[in-house]
Formats: C-alpha cells, structure tokens, sequence
C-alpha cells in the first residue's frame, strides 16, 4: 500500500467514520431519551405512540431504511437527502428505537420510593425527571448504551453502499487499485477494532464519573461493558 | 413516479417471494452455525488459558468490527486462499460466524449462572467431562440461553439485507434490481421495509413470551 492511498482514501475515510458515528450518536441519544421518557409518561397516548414508533424502528433493517430514506424520500416527498444525512438519520432514528428501550428500562429500575419522594416534595413532574430519575437512571444506561455505540460504529459501515467515502469504502477502492484484498481488509478491521476500543475506554470513564454523580464508588462500577 | 403504484408492487411480488426464500435460506443456516461455533467459543472460555485467551481474543476482535467489512473480507480473500465458494455461501459462513461471537456470550452467561454446585455434584460423582457438559449444565442453561438466542436470530434476519454487497439476491437486492429496471424506486424498497417489520415484530412477541415463561 503506497503512502498517497493512504492519506487520499483511508485517513479521510476513517475520519468520515468518525464523524457518522458522531452524529449518528448524538441524534440515537436525543431520540433515545425523548421516546424512553415517553413510554414511561402517564396518558395512554403517549405511551402508545412511543411504543410504536419503537417497534416500527426496531422491526425494520437499519441498510433498508437507509435506502428507503435516500431513495424514495425524494419521489415521495419531492425533497432529497444528501447521503451522509440520510445515513445519519436511519441510524440515528433506528439505534435511538434501541436506546429508547434502555432508558424506559432504567428509569423504571428506579426505586418506586424515589418517584413518590419527589411527589411528596411537590416537584413538578419535570423536575421529578431532572432531579430524581435521570441522575440515578443514567449511570445504570451506560453500559448497554455503550454495546449499542459499537453496533453504530459497525452500522456506519453501511454507508459505503450508498456511496459515502467512510473507511469500508476506502477499502474497497483500494482493494480495486493495489488487488491486495488481505491486507487492506485486515488494515480495516483493525481501524473499527481500535475506535471501537477507545469508545468502550471513554464509556468505562463515564460511567465512573455518573456513578460518582451519585455517589456510587468505583468498586460496583468493575462489571460494566459485559453483555 | 410522485404517485404510489399498486401495479409495481404487483409486479415486484414475484421476485420479493425469491428474495425472501433466499433470507430465510441464510437466517435458518446462518443461525445454526452461530449456535454451533458459539457453543464452541463458550466451551473456549472454561478451557484452560492457552486456549482461553486466543478464543478471548478472536471472539472480541469480531464482534468489536462490521460484518459489512468481513463479509468483503471473505468474499475476496477466501478465493485467493482457494476456496470456491458462491457468495450466497461466503455470505451464510460470514454472517454465522459474526452472530456466534454473541451467541458465546449468551452460553457464557447461560452457563455461569448455572449453580457451582452442580459442577461439585458431577465432580463427586465422578462422571466424564462430555456428560457432565451435555446432561448436568447445559440442560439447566437452556432456560436463560433460548429466548435469548432468538433475540439474536431476529437481529441476524435485520442483518441478512448486507449480504447485498456481495451480491446475494436477497430482499433487499431483489428490490434493488426491480428498481432498476423499472426506475420505480420507492414500492419495491417500501414492500421490503413492511415484509421485515412484519417478520421481526411478531417474532419479537414471541421470544418476550418465551421469556416470561422460562426465565425465573
């Protein structure tokens, strides 16, 4: 591999891939909290349309809505994504249906007592929320969140087949240019093995500090990552 | 082409029940493979540590990369290490050896939550390893291991779209190829996106009853 495919296709690829996993986290996160905190809210409704939304994302393929966002969204609706966005957002909405389960877990894993302490206090239910729940929920979601980053990680593989130049797709162009098929692949995983080894560093450090937040100390936070 | 056609779905049906044999074809295979080889890796991490740690190693390297990128991996490697094999083929290896690193898991914990005791009672009694395996622990692990194992095949259906890179003519394939010849893009992608909801929820139902049944 000459030194000009590396810093023309991979290195720009690899910095894509960041990028995507990003994004795409950041919106997974936003989805994931307001559709968990929704399932958990008292009118019916709202419940249900959460709990729809969950099980339509959840049901579907994440590389068949990507398609579908990028190419029926125009002939339906008349307005086009550019790739990268319609990436973006299949994983996000999708990985965020995933996330959204997470957080209904924790929060319901909240101690009954917790919630009628902060009736009790008169809170508002917002702050009930904001004070109460999430701050002892969290710490319980980061290690699930965490395997679901590295599935997005994997799942930002996809965009190479709508022609996005992430790190998959760089190699494949430098498989077709060098024909060495062992090596860059092998170079490849090895990428997606280190990111996905300092995401899984980071979340272990989060956790930590959430569990501090609270004033839970290092020694229960040891079995976090494990599936 | 603004307007939804009920005539180009008509028309996609035909190749849609292909493509659909073709998925089940490599989710039914796909899965007996992961079932098998992540026993194999789960047996692994009980055995001593020379085998331990590269079973360890192998087993997190995969899970921790795309099946995108090893699906390609395979695709173009296993050739020039002269294995012929079709891509509906490499495809099926690929995607069962990506989902056995979970399903290791799913012995794994199946497995440890099995009480010590029981090893205790097969060591006294003095029965060989094989039996110990097959009628003490792995009897009492299957409660835990199989509603989760059928999470796994669900994922693993919502994964078999990628084997599309290689060229396998799955669903999704099937619809890319009608769409392109009939530039009707948003029917054949759409019927598709309802056939895995209409799979994958029901099948979700399922293992959550299974669940509540077996798991205490």
């Amino acid at each position: 591999m000459t030194a000009g495919l590396w810093t023309h296709w991979i290195l720009p690829g690899i910095w894509i891939t960041i990028q995507l996993t990003v994004y795409s986290a950041a919106l997974a996160t936003l989805v994931a909290f307001g559709i968990g905190i929704a399932r958990t809210h008292h009118s019916r409704v709202v419940r249900f349309l959460a709990g729809f939304y969950t099980e339509v994302f959840r049901g579907t393929s994440a590389l068949v809505l990507m398609f579908w966002l990028f190419f029926v969204m125009p002939g339906l609706f008349g307005w086009a994504l550019v790739p990268m966005w319609a990436a973006v957002l299949a994983l996000g909405l999708s990985y965020g249906a995933y996330g959204a389960e997470v957080v209904r877990g924790a929060l319901n894993a909240v101690a009954p007592a917790q919630r009628e302490a902060g009736v009790a206090l008169s809170f508002t239910p917002w702050q009930r929320m904001r004070l109460v729940l999430l701050p002892q929920a969290v710490p319980e979601m980061i290690p699930p969140f965490n395997n679901l980053l590295i599935e997005l990680l994997k799942g930002t593989a996809l965009v190479s087949l709508l022609g996005v130049a992430d790190t998959s797709f760089a190699a494949y162009l430098v498989r077709l240019a060098t024909q060495e098929s062992v090596e860059i692949y092998s170079v490849t995983l090895v990428v997606y093995f280190v990111i996905a080894f300092v995401l899984t560093r980071g979340m272990r450090v989060l956790e930590r500090r959430t569990k501090a937040g609270v004033g839970i100390t290092a020694g229960a936070a040891g079995a976090g990552g494990a599936r | 082409m603004n307007h939804w056609d009920w005539s180009a779905v008509t028309d996609f049906m035909p190749t849609f029940w292909d493509g659909l044999l073709v998925t089940l074809q490599v989710l039914v295979l796909g899965s007996l493979l992961s079932f098998t080889l992540g026993l194999v890796w789960a047996i692994g991490y009980r055995g001593p540590r020379w085998v331990r740690w590269p079973v360890n190693a192998v087993t997190e390297f995969i899970r921790n990369t795309p099946l995108l990128v090893q699906l390609f991996f395979f695709y173009f490697v296993l050739p020039e290490w002269g294995v012929q094999a079709s891509a509906l083929t490499t495809g099926t290896l690929a995607i069962g050896l990506h989902y056995s690193t979970y399903t290791a898991q799913v012995y794994r914990a199946g497995i440890d939550a099995v009480p010590a005791g029981q090893w205790e009672a097969a060591t006294a009694l003095s029965l060989p390893v094989p039996r110990t395996w097959f009628a003490v622990i792995l009897p009492q692990a299957i409660r835990r291991i199989v509603p989760a194992l059928g999470n796994y095949v669900i994922s693993m259906l919502k994964d078999t779209p990628l084997l599309m890179a290689i060229g396998v003519l799955e669903m999704l394939q099937q619809a890319r190829l009608a769409s392109a010849q009939t530039f009707q893009y948003a029917e054949p992608l759409t019927v598709v996106g309802v056939a895995f909801i209409l799979i994958a929820y029901p099948a979700s139902l399922l293992m959550r009853a299974l669940e509540r049944r077996l798991v205490r």
